[in-house]
């Protein structure tokens, strides 16, 4: 059975990666999830404002108050260097490299085309294979236009695409007016992949004490329709090629979304709730569905369900909506 | 060779020296020498070598006393060991200093010298300690310039392996230990020339060794002790010698020759001052302009070693011509016939001229004086009074200098006016708040003038005596010439002022130069400044024609990201006005200044520095104020007119920085100052303060019981008196049984006495609920309300304060109505002690006597010129006193011992008496239950009738009675401090005092960290913590205090953290003061060294109750009479994980990003402990405990 996918450039031996997720921050764990079977890595994502706050926040808590009172001019002592988390960052990547020999895949979460950017190539620097850029922003500023707003994730692209030689993946939120044209900018801004989807973490109200609470809900399968539907609807129109994430629990789930066109499928929830163990329990039921429905291999189904691949285009469109409006009613 | 010129202070400069020569550093915390110990720790820490090519091992001991044990152990041991300290910890050094002496055992302390506490305390300069050590056996040598520290330190390392005498090698706490000059680096090299390793054999020969046995410190009798203390005499002899000879030995290596005593003035000079210290300094600089510009025949010698004094080197140093000396002392010794040195300098030259070995014609005359007592400033005015007294035919004796002593007349009059230095040294002053960086940018700058011209530097700062809103005063010096200036600076060309509201506090262009120029950090635009300037200062600028230059560093800040520090700003336009450098060579070296001190901390941080630069300039404007006039905006006064006269006329000199000025008159003779002044010092510091919002407010009490500095207040009063109140005072309907019927209530915020903390605003319970961000405490600027609110304030003082009987203390809403009775003290805004403090003084403040360990709370509660302990309506009010650091539970178990033994006499009296006072009164006295307000107010008003009765009374009971009657009334005695004092270096004493059962209540205000001194690693610090001292993460767990003291059975102890739970921390006080017998009240005190937002503070003591760090309980000895278990658990078990506490604060989370390894493990330790740790507490508290378990009572 040849599991073996190509994203990127990268030869994987199986379209599994787990996503961006506290999983990798173990050398441990992720040497473990190698072990699985996992194809490659994606690590934990370094955050833009990591980058640009930790440090000043350092300096403000390591300073304040200093110089103010004759018996107390600091009140720390101070290391010869600080390893602040993006440099932590890299270390960890590099290390990694050493332990591992699937892809490591570096990730970068940011929106804005600053000084954060050069840790691309940082990153690129401590080996990675590819790096991931999650682009995540809530464009909650009513003066600024949808325009902008795609050409800034075009721009952060182009930048990044021309700081680094690694391939380039970028991680989109669902949340476009034209998923398909957003999609052909960022390929023909160079991006090597796309994502689909990045999940927001929603806040929740605290009604006992009338505040906004951070409230992390892990995922389900259902959710991967939406991926599902854009990368049925992107495959084959895009040089670029295409990851599923979002939803991915079991081995079904691997297929629809290799079905659909995508190269690799991500996880994370699955990952975090059942252990390292289900890489490889997946695997095993995914070459088990295959042999009992004869595919000899994963590109045998790649694309086979997307949207150029089925007998009614249509359904991925508006009116897959109404016939499912129409049949919800039927059971009623 | 060409060394390396460096600028560096004092305490740097000995700490270079002593480290490199050490094995093993035995270090504690003091003012002003704790920089040597935590210098030595970190360069252990980054692994620097000592001139063998081994890491000293540097290890914190639990007070100096253990320091000096730990030293005298590793010398016996052999190991080249030394130690840094001052003050009160050179005395306690001083048993340890006679046995390392007396066993003729070479080692060096560094001592930057210090006052020592008498009627006060004072962390500044003088030699107060030092020379309390003289009998010791210890030589003393001195030091008077950064430079000559480092020297003196190479000469003294080198010379007491020689001699085998000891040494304290001394130099001037502050002056010298905090200036910051250039100087000249001794290299590893020439260090290691100045040590004879023949001598290093030696010492290590003479070391206790199984391997060669023999016995050291034997115990001797009468037959042969005496005849054992002369063996010593030839050491001593031979010591002025040697210590020459190394001195020799440095001028070959340095060019530097130094001698036993260095004589400056004219070789013919007829009269001369003696002295030892940085003083000498400004005294060669006063003879050096005496001699040179009228040709007056005056000198200085200079006392370097003191100890063993040389009788031979002293005479061959001063001129054969001079008739009359002036010795000066730089302490005082009541009583004696005079200081030391000047007793010295009379017993040698009469001995000496006694045996005709003096070289002078007839016996000069001899006058000694104190000056410069607590860094007091020593000034060429008052050298040149000191030598023109020797004008005199007959010179006043045992004078004073620098002071006005109108009581017994001892001062000498000096001419402020009179300056010595030339137009070649700049100088300069800037005004700054500690918050804005000033200090830490002049102490740059003056490095980057230091190192990178030719110029010769100096820089001196002088800080505020208040931790919140301090302010900061730094006094540059530079020029072509060696800088002799050992004194603040009396003129200035350039004065920077860095935050506009200091000209009102400060008269800042006083010392200003005419045509000098003035840069001031202005909030408003350069046309609008000028029309907002206090005329003063407009009449100042005209007068003086200052160039007048103005930038808004904090618009600048703001737009660069550098928040509301101005450092970089004002040191820019600083170097761009004084054209020190050229423009952009200045900028350039600002720059490279600027990735050396935040270079560490990540890029980021460097980067906006720079940007802060680059931006400054054209945000710089020179006024031209030609056309412009004098406006109307006075200097408001300094205190209200309503103020006390002590106040008016005294403390009110020192709040305006003039307390110089103050005449021995003026001061209480024996400490005693009145209570309830901070209530006159209107600081106005905090930019937004909380207003009220009684739509919202439920009333709960919470603000006012977490305020820091009690400046927000609740009362409930009739409604009727509402009618008199400002039109903008509000109040609203009191709400609940705990307050009286047809009750107002209202919550007023003291706006010039808050510091604007918002911790009051964060525990505010209450939210809008038409918008949520909004609660019944809500931020606002202070400007725009000041004036309304201060009459606000002023009518809600007016209102009376609830009857203490009627309020239910036991529920927060009714008990936070009692007043304060500690109030706006100089606490850090947000501090985390203060809130707990301010409890007892509100639960027991009528009847508190309060014994304060030496530390935060005795500066914050008792530092000049302004104290904090108030008093009420009735007059009553805490009696707070200071002893020392290490006796503070022995100081209040005493305070106890004195109120129980005058109840006792005055029952005793009552009972004699009981025919004149009556039967019934007697016996309601004697039995009066005062365990509530209403039973010591029936007690009190029963001590009242009974004083009455005794008034016509004529026997000596009667009068002894009614000098202990007050004794009838309870008391309740309070001991407070930090964790340093309880369990560290108090922990002896405090240990023995709740083992004595009695009555006494114990308050640990525990920060985990020594933060008065700068935040030095406690036995209370935890787990991976990071403090000095602890550079790497504490590696040990925090000592569990509330079990040892539990151990006793009959101790009442306590854990609370009133952000986690304010009910439990008041039940716990009112049973802690209910036992009778010793309590042990252990709080969780957030703090300015935990690198947190202090507004957070509260959430940050939850967090630490959550993740099962901090849990809090209570045991109460009492409960076992009732069959109960003594301990109750009040928090549940951890909740949250350990690092999801410790992270929220930087003295962990710095752990991660210096040391991650380390940081993980220490994690995982410190998780593994907290889980056990309650556990154990878990297992103890579910005991079962019955009174009528046979076993549990046997």
């Amino acid at each position: 059975m040849d599991l073996s996918t190509t994203y990127m450039g990268l030869k994987l031996k199986n379209p599994i990666v787990p996503s961006a997720s506290p999983l990798s921050q173990s050398v441990d764990t992720v040497k473990a999830l190698e072990d699985a079977g996992a194809a490659a890595i994606v690590c934990y994502s370094l955050f833009e404002e990591q980058i640009n706050h930790e440090s000043g926040e350092l300096d403000h808590y390591l300073t304040y108050h200093a110089d103010s009172y004759a018996e107390a001019l600091n009140y720390f002592p101070e290391p010869e260097e600080f390893r602040l988390t993006p440099i932590q960052y890299l270390d960890h990547i590099a290390n990694l490299k050493k332990s591992v020999s699937i892809p490591v895949i570096g990730s970068l979460n940011g929106v804005s085309t600053g000084g954060w950017v050069k840790y691309a190539q940082n990153i690129e620097q401590a080996g990675a294979d590819a790096l991931e850029l999650n682009v995540y922003y809530i464009p909650a500023d009513p003066k600024v236009s949808g325009t902008e707003i795609e050409n800034m994730y075009v721009d952060v692209v182009k930048e990044i695409k021309k700081t680094v030689k690694i391939p380039v993946a970028v991680k989109l939120s669902p949340f476009f007016t034209s998923m398909s044209n957003m999609a052909e900018r960022l390929d023909e801004a160079g991006a090597d992949a796309l994502v689909l989807f990045n999940r927001f973490y929603q806040p929740d109200f605290d009604l006992e004490k009338l505040e906004v609470v951070p409230n992390l809900v892990l995922s389900t399968n259902w959710e991967m329709r939406l991926p599902l539907r854009w990368i049925a609807i992107l495959y084959g129109q895009l040089k670029a090629n295409l990851a599923l994430t979002s939803g991915v629990h079991n081995h079904t789930d691997v297929i629809k979304a290799t079905m659909a066109g995508a190269d690799v499928s991500m996880m994370c929830s699955e990952l975090l709730t059942g252990g390292v163990k289900r890489v490889s329990e997946i695997l095993k039921s995914l070459e088990q569905w295959m042999t009992e429905n004869e595919y000899d291999s994963i590109k045998m189904m790649k694309g086979s369900m997307s949207q150029k691949a089925v007998a009614e285009p249509a359904a991925f469109e508006r009116a897959n909506y109404m016939k499912m409006l129409n049949s919800y009613k039927m059971l009623w | 060779m060409d060394r390396r010129k460096i600028t560096i202070d004092g305490n740097e400069a000995a700490a270079h020296v002593a480290y490199r020569v050490s094995e093993v550093i035995a270090i504690y915390p003091i003012t002003p020498s704790s920089t040597m110990g935590e210098l030595s720790d970190a360069w252990a820490a980054k692994q620097l070598k000592n001139i063998w090519g081994t890491v000293p091992t540097v290890s914190e001991l639990q007070s100096e006393g253990g320091a000096s044990g730990a030293v005298h152990g590793a010398l016996q041991t052999g190991a080249l060991t030394t130690t840094f300290t001052a003050s009160q910890g050179l005395f306690l050094m001083i048993p340890n200093m006679y046995k390392i002496a007396g066993e003729l055992t070479p080692a060096v302390f560094h001592v930057s010298a210090r006052s020592i506490a008498a009627a006060a305390l004072s962390i500044f300069g003088d030699h107060s300690d030092v020379m309390s050590t003289r009998q010791t056996g210890f030589g003393l040598i001195c030091s008077n310039s950064v430079q000559e520290v480092m020297d003196t330190a190479a000469i003294v390392h080198r010379a007491t392996l020689e001699s085998r005498i000891p040494f304290v090698h001394f130099f001037d706490g502050f002056r010298t230990s905090a200036e910051v000059m250039k100087m000249e680096e001794l290299s590893d090299d020439d260090i290691r020339a100045m040590v004879d390793d023949e001598k290093v054999k030696e010492f290590k020969k003479r070391a206790l060794n199984p391997e060669n046995p023999f016995i050291r410190g034997t115990a001797q009798n009468p037959d042969v002790y005496f005849q054992g203390r002369e063996t010593v005499n030839k050491f001593y002899n031979a010591c002025p010698e040697i210590v020459q000879n190394a001195m020799d030995k440095f001028a070959s290596i340095t060019g530097r020759q130094y001698h036993l005593f260095d004589y400056y003035g004219a070789a013919d000079a007829t009269r001369i001052i003696v002295m030892m210290g940085s003083g000498a300094e400004a005294a060669q600089e006063t003879v050096d302009y005496l001699t040179k510009t009228t040709g007056e025949k005056v000198g200085v010698l200079k006392v370097r070693l003191y100890r063993p004094f040389s009788v031979k080197h002293l005479l061959a140093a001063i001129p054969k011509t001079v008739e009359k000396i002036a010795v000066l002392d730089r302490t005082k010794e009541p009583g004696s016939l005079g200081e030391p040195l000047y007793l010295d300098m009379v017993t040698a030259i009469s001995e000496s001229m006694a045996d005709g070995t003096a070289p002078f014609t007839k016996m000069p005359k001899i006058v000694g004086g104190r000056y410069g007592l607590s860094s007091k400033e020593f000034t060429p005015a008052m050298v040149k009074a000191v030598l023109d007294n020797l004008k005199n035919d007959s010179p006043k004796n045992h004078f004073t200098v620098g002071i006005n002593d109108d009581v017994t007349f001892t001062s000498l009059d000096y001419d402020p006016a009179f300056m010595v230095e030339g137009d070649e040294v700049v100088r300069c002053l800037f005004y700054g708040l500690g918050a804005d960086g000033t200090v830490g940018a002049n102490k740059n700058s003056i490095k980057i003038i230091g190192e990178e011209t030719p110029n010769y530097a100096q820089g001196y700062f002088v800080y505020d005596s208040k931790k919140s809103g301090s302010t900061t005063i730094s006094h540059l010096r530079f020029g072509p010439n060696p800088i002799h200036s050992t004194y603040l600076v009396q003129t200035a060309k350039f004065v920077g002022c860095h935050t506009f509201g200091l000209l009102e506090k400060f008269d800042v262009l006083d010392n200003i130069v005419n045509g000098g120029t003035f840069l001031l950090n202005s909030p408003f635009s350069k046309d609008e400044t000028w029309d907002k300037l206090p005329n003063r200062v407009q009449q100042q600028i005209i007068d003086k024609k200052l160039n007048f230059y103005v930038i808004d560093g904090y618009a600048v800040a703001g737009k660069t990201g550098m928040g509301g520090r101005v450092n970089t700003i004002m040191q820019t336009c600083f170097f761009a006005i004084s054209g020190i450098l050229p423009k952009d060579e200045a900028i350039e070296q600002i720059k490279k200044s600027i990735k050396k001190t935040y270079g560490s901390k990540g890029e980021e941080i460097v980067k906006k520095n720079f940007l802060a630069v680059d931006q400054t300039l054209e945000n710089l404007h020179q006024i031209d104020y030609s056309s412009l006039k004098v406006g109307a905006i006075q200097i408001p006064p300094i205190v209200s007119a309503k103020a006390p006269e002590y106040v008016k006329n005294v403390l009110s000199q020192m709040m305006e920085g003039k307390g110089d000025f103050v005449k021995v008159s003026e001061m209480p003779i024996d400490g005693t100052f009145p209570s309830a002044t901070t209530q006159w010092e209107k600081r106005n510091i905090a930019l937004e303060v909380p207003a009220w919002d009684s739509e919202v407010c439920i009333q709960c009490g919470k603000c006012a019981m977490v305020c820091p500095h009690a400046s927000i207040r609740i009362k409930a009063y009739d409604k009727s008196l509402v009618s008199g109140a400002p039109a903008t005072f509000k109040h609203m309907d009191a709400k609940g049984k705990e307050f009286p019927e047809n009750s107002a209530y209202t919550i007023q915020v003291a706006v010039e006495d808050c510091t604007g903390c918002e911790l009051c605003v964060e525990v505010c319970p209450a939210k809008n609920k038409k918008e949520t961000r909004l609660k019944a405490l809500n931020m606002v600027p202070q400007i725009p309300i000041r004036e309304q609110e201060r009459a606000n304030w002023d009518f809600f003082l007016s209102l009376p304060e609830m009857d203490r009987r009627l309020i239910n203390t036991s529920v927060i809403k009714a008990q936070q109505l009692q007043q304060p009775l500690f109030e706006f003290s100089g606490a850090c805004s947000g501090c985390g002690e203060t809130p707990y403090v301010k409890l007892v003084s509100q639960l027991f403040g009528d009847r508190l006597i309060v014994a304060n360990a030496t530390g935060c709370s005795s500066i914050y509660g008792g530092n000049l010129p302004t104290t904090p302990w108030s008093k009420n309506n009735e007059g009553r009010g805490p009696a707070w006193s200071n002893s020392l650091f290490e006796d503070n539970a022995e100081f209040g178990f005493g305070m106890r011992l004195s109120v129980d033994k005058q109840n006792q006499f005055a029952k005793e009296l009552v009972v004699k008496l009981q025919d004149q006072i009556g039967q019934d009164l007697v016996d309601a006295i004697l039995n009066a239950n005062q365990k509530d307000e209403a039973g010591i107010y029936e007690q009190r008003e029963r001590v009242a009738t009974m004083k009455q009765k005794l008034e016509g009374v004529k026997s000596i009971d009667a009068e002894k009675l009614l000098e202990v009657a007050d004794y009838l009334v309870k008391k309740s005695v309070w001991i407070m401090g930090g964790d340093g004092w309880a369990y560290d270096i108090g922990y002896g004493g405090l240990d023995h005092v709740i083992a004595q059962g009695k009555n006494v209540n114990i308050l640990v205000l525990d920060t985990e960290v020594y933060s008065n001194t700068g935040g030095q690693m406690s036995k209370s610090t935890s787990f991976g913590a990071v403090a000095k001292f602890a550079a790497g993460g504490k590696a040990t767990a925090k000592k569990d205090l509330a079990m040892m003291a539990m151990s006793y059975g009959n101790v009442y102890v306590a854990k609370v953290a009133m952000g986690a739970n304010d009910v439990q921390t008041l039940r716990a006080f009112l049973e802690a003061e209910a036992y009778d017998g010793p309590s042990l009240i252990i709080a969780y005190s957030h703090c300015i060294a935990h690198g947190i937002n202090m507004g957070k503070g509260m959430e940050n003591q939850k967090a630490a109750v959550d993740s099962g760090h901090w849990p809090l309980f209570r045991y109460n000895p009492d409960n076992f009479a009732k069959g109960e278990n003594p301990l109750k658990l009040d928090s549940k078990p951890p909740k949250i994980k350990l690092e999801d506490y410790i992270y929220k604060e930087t003295r962990y989370n710095m752990l991660t990003k210096s040391h991650p390894k380390e940081a993980k493990e220490l994690l995982a330790l410190g998780q593994a402990e907290v889980l056990k740790k309650w556990k154990f507490y878990e297992q103890m508290a579910g005991m079962k405990v019955g009174a009528n378990d046979e076993e549990v009572k046997s």
